[in-house]
């Protein structure tokens, strides 16, 4: 098996009492895609917040690569080559794609202090922004602002500036929300091709992407891990299924 | 306006400033000269306001400190040298600035805003209460800076001409220094803060030192400013720190149009002029100077430097109440 990039240990986070996370442990390998599924509120996205960095966790720890980073900062745990995508749409709007782009590819120069060669002669910065805007399928929109793009456009921009950072771990938070079908299928494709020489941790509600995608699936109710395992076994649990048939926001005809 | 009328307006303007010194008379050459002065501090306080999104209601505090710096370490019978007490000046508002800074930026918003004016508010009452350096009456500078190379002068600060030229050439640096900085990464990582500081923390990147390097320069910027404006009149007094001269520039950056180059120069301009001549209209001048400025803020939200935006860039806004508006009436009507 290949290494553990990420692991967590008893990661819980309370709010006020309501424990959003409660108690989770899982990891996530090298070129594996792990995928966390539940219903709404289930406490997938306060995970993602956790690990990180966005979030401090109330208990437990998260190790990358061995390390312990539990509670270091975003900037931080973004350095040591985890990067995450957002759910809701969180880029720079009135930049175009490349410049959003570019400037997230900036965070990979060991400083930006500098301050007298123009950032746009930094041409391994620009070179990298443009192959994650190719890689997303945006290359016709790069000199574009992002507020003038449609928002399936704008989901693709928030997933280049996250692999523009070259991280080894992805932190993927609903990539597909919002997107066309179209995209949704060029989106896989890459996720597919990111998964070999990355570790990729995947919330996601398009089940026909979760058991495309995934190595492993984590079932989340209430905060807590359900079940977790190899997809098809997860699947036909039948304590999944009833936590999920109440959902509205569940199709059970895809699982 | 195109991008050729914008380089004609710019060698109009430059020949005219360049020229000005030769056909003005001294008092307006001095008035002028002030002027150029602002357009560094509203320059400085630009790179906060306009470019990093911090909106800062003390920024007197490092134009007033460096001139009490330069008031305090010039002899009384003889002059300064111009080069030791511009660094002297300019360094120590940057200290101050990094004193300050290490501490508001740790907050944001309402009460950055509420910070950055209570410690110039600190200043202004250490300088205004105690003996230090004259206290409320302030401290003269009785001989001007004077620049030596060997035994040669080539620069009378008490030759207006020359104060002028001076006051120009620190003002075309500052603006040159100021635009290569916003080429640089660092200049776009400054931006990225004001557009979204928290993405930008996920991206790895230590908002707080950026935030910390930028107020430091302007707090810098802002001291060569009051260091010129010092060496001017030859007089520091408290007002030289206070909320009032803070107000003053922060609404010239308004006036110019926040986040652009040339905007703190129009605000800078347009505002000392306007006060100047409604000043010589009627004792209630700031009664008119405040209704321009509200009518400013309601016609022109990008200030005066929104009037000269290319063309092509107001093409792409929407003409109001062109069809896609959203009203439902334009929405039900059929397309012709």
């Amino acid at each position: 098996m290949s290494e553990v990039v990420l692991e967590t240990r008893d990661l819980s986070r309370h709010f006020e009492g309501l424990a959003a996370v409660d108690g989770v442990s899982l990891s996530c390998r090298m070129s594996e895609v792990h995928a966390v599924i539940g219903p709404n509120g289930a406490g997938k996205s306060t995970l993602i917040n956790l690990l990180s960095g966005d979030l401090r966790p109330s208990a437990g720890s998260v190790f990358l690569q061995g390390e312990d980073i539990t509670g270091l900062s975003s900037q931080r745990i973004s350095r040591l080559g985890v990067g995450r995508s957002y759910q809701r749409t969180n880029v720079f709007l009135p930049f175009t794609v490349f410049e959003n782009c570019r400037l997230a590819a900036q965070s990979q120069l060991d400083t930006s202090m500098r301050f007298f060669r123009q950032a746009l002669r930094y041409r391994a910065v620009s070179d990298a922004a443009m192959r994650v805007i190719e890689q997303v399928g945006l290359t016709r929109q790069a000199d574009k602002p992002v507020e003038t793009l449609s928002h399936g456009e704008q989901r693709q921009v928030e997933i280049a500036i996250t692999l523009a950072t070259a991280p080894s771990l992805l932190l993927l938070d609903e990539p597909l929300a919002g997107m066309g079908a179209e995209e949704s299928v060029q989106i896989v494709e890459l996720l597919r091709t990111l998964a070999i020489d990355h570790a990729i941790l995947l919330v996601e509600h398009d089940m026909d992407a979760v058991f495309a995608l995934a190595n492993t699936l984590t079932v989340m109710v209430n905060g807590a891990v359900l079940e977790s395992g190899e997809p098809q076994a997860v699947r036909s649990n039948r304590l999944v299924q009833f936590a999920y048939l109440g959902e509205h926001d569940f199709e059970p005809n895809r699982v | 306006m195109s991008t050729r009328a914008r380089w004609i307006a710019l060698f109009v303007g430059l020949t005219l400033l360049f020229a000005f010194p030769l056909i003005g008379d001294r008092f307006y050459v001095q008035f002028v000269s002030k002027i150029l002065i602002m357009t560094i501090f509203a320059g400085s306080l630009n790179l906060l306001v306009g470019y990093t999104g911090l909106i800062s209601l003390g920024h007197a505090a490092f134009f007033g400190f460096a001139g009490y710096i330069l008031a305090l370490y010039s002899p009384d019978t003889e002059a300064a040298g111009l080069l030791t007490s511009l660094l002297l000046s300019v360094g120590s508002a940057a200290l101050l600035a990094l004193l300050i800074g290490l501490l508001v930026l740790r907050t944001g918003g309402i009460f950055f805003i509420m910070a950055t004016l209570a410690f110039a508010e600190m200043l202004f009452y250490l300088f205004h209460d105690t003996a230090i350096a004259g206290g409320s009456d302030g401290i003269y500078i009785y001989q001007r800076p004077v620049l030596m190379i060997g035994g040669w002068q080539p620069l009378d600060l008490a030759n207006s001409a020359h104060f002028y030229y001076l006051a120009l050439f620190f003002s075309l640096a500052a603006i040159a220094c100021i635009h290569m900085l916003l080429r640089s990464p660092f200049g776009h990582v400054i931006v990225g803060i004001r557009v979204n500081e928290q993405r930008m923390r996920a991206l790895g990147f230590d908002t707080y030192r950026y935030k910390l390097v930028c107020f430091v320069i302007s707090g810098a910027l802002a001291g060569l400013a009051g260091y010129l404006a010092a060496s001017q009149f030859g007089v520091v007094n408290p007002e030289t720190l206070g909320w009032h001269l803070s107000g003053s520039v922060l609404m010239m950056v308004i006036l110019g149009g926040m986040g652009t180059l040339v905007g703190p120069v129009l605000g800078a301009f347009s505002l000392m002029m306007l006060e100047e001549s409604f000043q010589s209209i009627t004792k209630h001048w700031q009664l008119l100077t405040g209704a321009v400025i509200v009518l400013v803020a309601l016609y022109l939200p990008r200030g005066f430097a929104g009037l000269l935006r290319k063309r092509a860039d107001t093409d792409k806004l929407p003409p109001p109440g062109a069809g896609g508006s959203g009203t439902p009436a334009a929405a039900e009507r059929p397309h012709v």
